[in-house]
């Protein structure tokens, strides 16, 4: 079980939590300008490489607030 | 009790259930050489069937299956091994009902007993909406000639008497679905069969040689880097499930896959007692018993992305508790194993299975979950795509571009558990 750094109540267990996927994937600034592809990039394309990730969770079980951290996808160590 | 289940008059188990001997030496270790009509990148089933489907149908027998690691270690070593192909959307049920007719003809077709054991498929259900869903994935199932009925608790307990069926659990088994070709087959000897049929055919099997980028001419993709030099290629397949994207990467294609850990675990070994495999969505667990004797148990991915080929205790600790639910009889089994794969996950929970943007360059992605069970159709219309250039009928509808045009394969429904 993942212990997460949630940055307002501290470390608490991965049960306590939803994940939430890459972190700081800007919203399109002119959507209507996107063509399909840029579309699908924006919809279903995240990263997804071995090792140092930024990525969002969401503290459900606890104060409620989303939260971004860097975690190691092979070893999942937090970055401080 | 089945008689599958029985035993010898002489205390032994039947033949069926008796593990083949394995031989000293079942296929050559091949040297990388220095070109090859085809690299396959992963010698799992999938690269592995890819390669014998090469040879054996499309007469392209120079071809190479690079390994990382070791012959099928990845998730064809971490799977439970169970087959079956009642999915509901009309493109994964011909795709999965054609892996179940060649799972059915392998054995005769590659000489090798890999146990395949066609004991039957039970999904339960446990609200009516399940219910009414179950009995529609079973009316389509039909109608795409997928043998699958919906069965009601009684007929589920006479399948599987070590169900508790009774009304007053917490989540009653209100019916299932049974598919009664469905099974398990012993997942590293077909791994064993296939490199044993693919070496004979003149394939080379090349374990420890790690691909680490590509050759490229333009937007032609023509060999790969690895740990061991570099090898030129006609084309290039990919079947590096979990790894795929970090191969991508590498040609700045990104593509829409998301690598989780999915664990399963092991008991004790105990007497045969458990007939048929036995899945739920909705407690979530998914059970059978190997032929060894081992219950063998799954469930859901882990919700973050992960390599490190190990999973979060509480899932264990979930399907544990799903598991007792539904087999009360397993209280005092004890945990041997745990472990997990890295599956790669798609938005729509279906394959991508096609030419890339690069030319000479194919993948074979995405499996989720479901990646065993689809084997040998894995194999068959990704050696077609590889040899012909364009992709098998089978395989036409999973191509990556449905994420531009919209067409997805929302698979999710029928899946045995949510990813």
């Amino acid at each position: 079980m993942l212990l997460i750094p949630c940055p307002w109540c501290g470390n608490r267990d991965e049960v306590e939590f939803r994940y939430g996927g890459q972190a700081q994937v800007p919203y399109p600034v002119d959507p209507t300008s996107l063509d399909d592809a840029a579309w699908a990039d924006y919809l279903f394309v995240r990263d997804n490489h071995c090792g140092s990730y930024a990525e969002r969770w969401v503290h459900a079980d606890g104060c409620r607030r989303w939260f971004d951290v860097v975690r190691d996808t092979a070893t999942n160590e937090f970055a401080p | 009790m089945r008689s599958r289940h029985s035993r010898t008059p002489d205390g032994t188990a039947p033949r069926a259930e008796r593990l083949p001997d394995p031989p000293a030496r079942l296929w050559r270790s091949a040297e990388p050489g220095r070109s090859y009509d085809v690299v396959i990148v992963g010698a799992g089933g999938h690269g592995l069937a890819t390669a014998y489907y090469l040879a054996a149908e499309h007469g392209i027998r120079d071809v190479a299956v690079l390994e990382r690691g070791w012959l099928a270690g990845g998730n064809m070593a971490r799977n439970t091994t169970i087959i079956r192909s009642n999915y509901l959307l009309d493109e994964s049920a011909a795709l999965y009902g054609h892996a179940l007719d060649l799972w059915e003809r392998w054995p005769a077709e590659l000489d090798y007993d890999f146990l395949l054991s066609q004991r039957g498929v039970l999904n339960l259900v446990h609200t009516e909406q399940e219910v009414r869903d179950a009995r529609r994935r079973a009316f389509a199932n039909g109608l795409n000639g997928i043998d699958a009925e919906f069965v009601g608790p009684d007929e589920v307990a006479a399948l599987c008497p070590i169900l508790d069926v009774s009304p007053d659990r917490r989540y009653p088994v209100l019916g299932a679905t049974w598919q009664a070709r469905a099974g398990i087959a012993k997942h590293d000897h077909v791994a064993w069969a296939l490199a044993t049929r693919a070496s004979e055919l003149g394939v080379d099997l090349i374990e420890q040689c790690e691909v680490t980028g590509f050759v490229t001419d333009g937007e032609r993709v023509t060999g790969v880097r690895t740990s061991r030099g570099d090898i030129a290629a006609g084309r290039v397949g990919l079947a590096a499930a979990g790894r795929t994207s970090e191969l991508t990467d590498i040609l700045g294609w990104r593509i829409p896959l998301q690598s989780h850990p999915l664990q399963a675990l092991v008991s004790e070994l105990l007497e045969p007692v458990h007939p048929c495999v036995v899945m739920s969505n909705h407690v979530h667990v998914y059970c059978s018993q190997a032929h060894k004797g081992e219950l063998v148990l799954g469930a859901g991915i882990d919700s973050y992305n992960g390599y490190g080929q190990r999973g979060s205790v509480q899932v264990i600790e979930r399907q544990l508790a799903a598991a007792l639910e539904l087999f009360p009889i397993f209280a005092r089994a004890h945990v041997i194993r745990t472990w997990a794969g890295v599956v790669d996950v798609t938005p729509d929970a279906s394959p991508i299975i096609g030419p890339t943007p690069f030319e000479g360059l194919y993948v074979n992605c995405g499996w989720g979950t479901g990646g065993f069970k689809a084997t040998p159709a894995a194999g068959r219309v990704f050696a077609h795509t590889v040899a012909t250039g364009s992709p098998h009928p089978l395989a036409e509808p999973y191509g990556w571009e449905r994420f531009r045009t919209g067409a997805l394969i929302d698979e999710h429904g029928a899946a045995a558990v949510a990813h």
